[in-house]
């Protein structure tokens, strides 16, 4: 194919990209280095109230924003360096926290507290979803052949539900004394708020994620699972592995390309954890990178956007993700680069 | 055949494969079940915490709305009947009644005519067909399961989501026709050629890809909400305010879905042979002609199957969706924030659930018909790419 066809072809796909991803990107980290605030001015008002025998005067410095000829509050954008990511990081709490020992005391800053959950999270999630994947991947394998396609649409619910509807629909099991809450309590014999704590809430945003990805990487793994090389299994019987054998070093090895791939989506996506903060409502005790940013756009009550400090910590975690990328890109381009 | 004796599996193998299957099964099904369940109960039925009146509903029943045997065996009937119909003859009507070229809005007519006359048939003619049996048949006719449908008016009558469902409509058809006729052709570009820059741009569209979206969002708002004054300069005085537009959110969501789009057609163009395109271009084709009148004829399946991935990123997005839209602009999914927020009754929190389930619904029935796809599509990317 020509250069002049491949452009063609990919041209259109390459502007929306370049105009809707690389451009924003520019724009956020030159964002992140100006503040847009509104200007006030300091001025003195007498307010005078009458009274006997003289009325009372007073005077008073106030200060009130400055209004354009349009009646809206003028603004000025300036340069501010590096301040909006200091305003995320708060380094020097941090470092006073650091030198304290306190881990709490870190854990009252939000860009930490949001780093911490993000990482456990992610860390957690993974090995969890790639075990309950296989397992079930190896018990549909090890079923009725007429059983599996009834099993495979029911294992396809929770995947590609709407991500903030299956937050919300574990919470209600919980909320209150939700059924589960009230079994738990059944259960352990005492009393049960899932959501009065954060540790708690943890643990449920960490079972809804592995229930909504488990069966991406089943359907990848079952797939997996039907081209296992027979002649290889059988011969491993014959050299009398048994069955756990079996799975160890001759199943595994076989879907360990799978594994990876499933482990690399798997960080992308459950690095951007977000959803489950909106739909446990959790930000009390439990937020996330991306929610961050998030909040940092969402207007406050006086309806201004922290676009300034957005964008830093869009930076910060946009950073985030490359350093969690870089062992498996750098992995791609070996074996590209083996392939030439 | 027998199996050889070394396959074979002992009975404590088997039944503990079988009994973890079926505890999936129950885990995966059970919270969505769940909420169908609790949506068409009373407040009190909905949060009780005996899950036997959840189920049966004593509470809803009492107030006067409930299903008596006879309503539920005739409901399933209904039910069965239109589920055989829509897999039977369904097809074979749309079969007769199309030419070729027309197949594709054959489908979406009959679809749409389906589902009115089901919902004609099941909510306004079978109630009153009901009612009249209920009172003649005497204990059999008293119900016995309570179930309401008050939420779903609420939400779909007196709060408008039907709204709020156009404006999904509208956002996830521009999503996915967009970005299929882009990503096609960027993913028959990238597959045919072996060229570094394609590798880069593979690459580079899978950083994009691993980038949060919230990232991306906080470049846009700014930029969105002065569009009037940084357009002025070229459109003059219709220079549109870009925030709370959907076309706006179709453009920023088809970016965002791209680089997973080319990554997928690129692996379903990757398994259609070269040979297709070179005797296509002997006989003189342009590599567009080619591209346009012999490759895509056989690339349908993966079209689909791509087409619905994109159709669940637009659908299911929150997050682009809440911040770029205003209130009268809603989609569904970041509507319904505004109800669990509001949550200051316990019939909020009923509606909440129904509005899930209304949103919830059309995802089922997409799983039902496209199994196949959806499979084929998750595993597209991962064996073969």
């Amino acid at each position: 194919m020509k250069f002049k066809t491949f452009i063609a072809f990919v041209g259109p796909s390459l502007f929306m990209m370049v105009l809707f991803i690389a451009f924003p990107l520019v724009s956020v980290f030159t964002q992140s280095f100006y503040n847009k605030s509104q200007e006030f001015e300091r001025v003195e008002v007498e307010t005078c109230t009458p009274g006997f025998p003289t009325q009372t005067c007073v005077t008073e410095v106030k200060s009130r924003p400055v209004l354009d000829e349009n009646g809206n509050v003028r603004t000025t954008t300036e340069f501010v360096g590096l301040q909006a990511y200091r305003d995320v990081l708060e380094l020097d709490r941090a470092g006073a926290a650091v030198r304290a020992g306190s881990w709490s005391q870190l854990m009252t800053i939000d860009f930490w507290k949001a780093l911490r959950f993000t990482l456990t999270f992610t860390l957690l999630t993974l090995p969890l979803v790639i075990g309950v994947g296989l397992a079930i991947a190896l018990a549909v394998n090890n079923a009725v052949r007429s059983l599996r396609g009834p099993v495979i649409f029911i294992s396809l619910l929770p995947f590609i539900i709407t991500p903030v509807i299956g937050a919300l629909s574990i919470r209600w099991l919980f909320i209150g004394d939700g059924i589960l809450t009230a079994f738990l309590e059944w259960w352990l014999a005492r009393d049960i708020a899932m959501f009065a704590q954060g540790w708690t809430i943890e643990v449920m945003m960490l079972l809804y994620r592995v229930w909504h990805v488990a069966p991406f990487a089943f359907v990848i793994f079952y797939a997996g699972l039907q081209t296992v090389n027979q002649d290889t299994l059988e011969s491993a019987i014959i050299d009398g592995a048994n069955r756990w054998q079996r799975l160890r070093y001759v199943i595994v090895p076989h879907l360990m390309p799978l594994i990876i791939f499933i482990a690399l989506i798997h960080l992308m996506d459950c690095y951007r954890v977000f959803e489950e903060i909106v739909g446990f409502s959790s930000q009390a005790h439990v937020i996330s990178l991306q929610w961050l940013t998030y909040d940092f756009l969402t207007p406050d009550d006086a309806g201004n956007r922290a676009i300034s400090r957005a964008s830093a910590s869009a930076m910060l975690t946009m950073i985030g993700i490359v350093l969690l990328l870089i062992l498996p890109l750098r992995r791609t381009w070996r074996d590209h680069k083996g392939a030439h | 055949m027998s199996t050889p004796r070394a396959m074979r599996q002992s009975l404590a193998l088997r039944l503990g494969s079988a009994g973890f299957l079926t505890f999936w099964c129950i885990v995966a099904a059970f919270p969505i079940v769940w909420i169908g369940v609790m949506s068409v109960k009373s407040p009190v039925d909905a949060f009780a915490s005996n899950p036997l009146d959840v189920i049966m509903g004593p509470v809803t029943r009492a107030g006067g709305n409930g299903l008596s045997v006879i309503g539920i065996v005739l409901g399933l009937a209904v039910l069965y009947m239109s589920g055989r119909f829509a897999m039977r003859n369904l097809p074979q009507m749309v079969a007769r009644f199309t030419q070729p070229g027309t197949v594709l809005l054959g489908w979406v007519i009959a679809t749409l005519g389906f589902a009115v006359l089901f919902i004609v048939l099941f909510f306004a003619v079978l109630p009153v067909i009901l009612s009249g049996l209920n009172a003649i048949a005497g204990p059999l006719g008293n119900p016995v399961l309570g179930l309401t449908t008050e939420h779903y008016q609420a939400v779909w009558v007196e709060n408008a989501f039907y709204r709020n469902f156009v404006n999904s409509l509208i956002v996830t058809t521009g999503v996915v026709t967009v970005s299929l006729t882009v990503g096609t052709l960027a993913g028959y570009g990238l597959a045919r050629s072996g060229s570094n820059l394609a590798f880069w741009l593979l690459i580079l569209a899978l950083i994009f890809r691993a980038l949060p979206h919230s990232v991306l969002v906080a470049g846009y708002l700014p930029v969105f909400i002065n569009s009037s004054e940084i357009l002025r300069p070229v459109f003059g005085d219709a220079a549109p305010t870009l925030y709370g537009q959907p076309y706006a959110v179709i453009a920023v969501l088809v970016a965002i879905n791209q680089p997973f789009t080319i990554w997928m057609l690129r692996s379903f163009f990757h398994n259609i042979p070269t040979e297709l395109d070179e005797a296509a271009r002997v006989d003189g084709c342009s590599h567009f002609q080619a591209f346009r009148r012999v490759i895509m004829p056989v690339m349908w399946p993966g079209v689909i199957t791509t087409g619905l991935f994109s159709f669940l990123l637009g659908y299911n997005d929150f997050l682009v969706t809440s911040l770029l839209l205003d209130a009268q602009n809603q989609t569904m999914v970041p509507a319904i924030a505004s109800y669990f927020n509001r949550e200051t009754t316990t019939t909020d929190q009923v509606e909440a659930i129904a509005a899930a389930v209304s949103i919830t619904a059309p995802l089922f029935l997409l799983v039902m018909v496209f199994q196949r796809q959806i499979v084929s599509g998750l595993t597209a990317g991962a064996v073969k790419g």
